[in-house]
Order: structure tokens, then sequence, then C-alpha cells
């Protein structure tokens, strides 16, 4: 039982080919995790508020 | 027993991916914002300066009736670099500050009489306020519009809470006061990488040269 096993047994073709598929998975997960997922959590991180407003 | 130890495994690349996803946050906020935020800032100011001496779009109004996220000025900070510029946008919502520096909608407009205040991160997209703390007294904050560059000098510094709206009233700390001068103040975070404080910097306005005039040869230099 590995999730990245199981991921690894499906993409199709020989070794090098593999590869290059997984690769691009990854690089779609960073694409997404950047563009819509990361700025999505921002808001709720400790660090970037750099305004003065009223309470509440 | 097989199965216990497939459980263990699943939990174990279950964790590794937490931990890479988060290395990949701190990639993403520390740089990635950064990256993105500054080649648009350098496209916004681009945008602007072509802007202000396009002399049709003078002719379409100016600083009045502006609207949330409209650039409408650069800010040069000598101490931060002769050849530092940022846009300046109106409003100081999350999505604007991403962008650039961003003016108070409620404060004065540049060389108005109150405070002129804006926001800028210190840390993060393209962190336009990231040597605030190095300013010195003295030392020029210049607003360069369609109209000319309205020039401030730095007063003083303090640290508050971030619900402390004092600090950019039209004479901070005074409400209901009205101003009897012109004024500029910069937010931004406190301590650095932190959101517990705010950095607060203010500035005299000392001076305004149209476009068509003669600058000092120092104009952009840092002086003392």
């Amino acid at each position: 039982m590995s999730f990245y096993g199981a991921i690894w047994s499906l993409l199709p073709g020989p070794r090098p080919v593999k590869a290059i598929l997984a690769l691009a998975l990854i690089a779609g997960v960073i694409a997404v995790l950047f563009t819509w997922v990361f700025p999505m959590i921002e808001p709720m991180m400790p660090f970037n508020d750099i305004t003065v407003e009223p309470e509440g | 027993m097989r199965i216990v130890r497939g459980i263990v495994g699943l939990i174990g690349e279950l964790l590794i991916t937490l931990g890479v996803v988060t290395l990949a946050y701190v990639v993403w906020q520390l740089w990635w914002t950064d990256v993105v935020s500054e080649a648009d800032a350098r496209e916004a100011v681009v945008a602007l300066q072509a802007g202000f001496q396009d002399e049709a779009a003078e002719a379409q109004g100016h600083t009045d009736g502006m609207e949330r996220g409209d650039a409408f000025a650069i800010v040069r900070i000598p101490r931060f670099g002769a050849g530092y510029a940022r846009p300046l946008y109106e409003g100081t919502d999350r999505e604007t500050l991403r962008r650039g520096i961003g003016h108070y909608p409620e404060s004065a407009k540049p060389g108005q009489m109150g405070n002129f205040a804006m926001a800028g991160h210190r840390t993060t997209y393209g962190k336009p306020f990231s040597l605030i703390h190095e300013l010195r007294r003295g030392d020029r904050i210049i607003i360069e519009t369609r109209e000319g560059y309205y020039v401030y000098e730095k007063t003083d510094d303090l640290i508050v809470y971030p619900h402390q709206v004092e600090v950019v009233l039209p004479v901070p700390s005074r409400p209901g006061v009205a101003p009897t001068q012109a004024m500029v103040t910069l937010t931004s975070c406190h301590p650095q990488f932190s959101s517990r404080q705010r950095w607060v910097t203010h500035g005299v306005f000392v001076g305004f040269y149209s476009l068509a005039d003669t600058l000092p040869p120092d104009f952009l230099k840092v002086r003392s």
C-alpha cells in the first residue's frame, strides 16, 4: 500500500517516460498551489497585515 | 501485520507530503509573491509615467474620482535606492496591497492639508517598505503624480498596535482637530514577518515641483 507507488504504476510507458510524466504532475500540482491554494490560505496567516484598522 | 505496516506507510507519505507542501508555501510566500509583484509594479510605473506625459490623459481628469485599485502616483524614496519607484494605488484592501503601495482612501491627497497616508508591505509582495526602519529624519518621500512632485521629509517613527487608527487621522492622535499642515504617514508591519504591531513613519510636506520645473540635481539622491 503506497499512494505514490500506486501513481507510479499507473503512469504508462517505460521508466524515462514515467519519470517525465511524474515531473509534469509535480509541476501541475505546484502551479495549482501557487495560483489558487496559497493565495486563499494567506489571509489566515499572521504575518501579512500592514494597515491600521478599527477593531472588530 | 501487513495491514498495519501499510497504514503506517500511508501516514508516512501523508506527513512527507504535508512537509513538502509547507515548504512550497514558504517558497511561494517569500519568493514567488515578490517575483510576481515586482514585475507587475515595474509595468505599472512605466504605464504611469507614460500617462503623466500624455496630454490627452490629462484632459480626462486626474486624482479626483479615483476608484479603489486605480494607480495614480509613483512613490520615490531615495533612501531605498536611487532607482526606487513604486506604484501607488487607491485603497488599502488586501488585493490592492498585493500590487504595490496603497493610499488610505479617507486620508488626504498628495500635498493636501491633513494626513496623506499609505500602507505598504515590509516583507513579501515586492516589499515596497522593506527598508522603512532605515529612513532617517529629513529623508525625502516623493510622490510623483500627473501634476508634479510632492515632496515630504520624514520627521519621526513609532510602533503601534494594529487598531491604533489615530496615526492616520488628519492630525495624528487628535481626533476632530482641524489640520494646519500637510503631512505623510507610512504604515507597514512590525516586527518584520509578523502582524503583531505596525511600524508608522510620519513626515511633513516641504515642497512641490511641477513636471515642467527643473529639479535639484540631487533630487533623487540621499542627502546627508
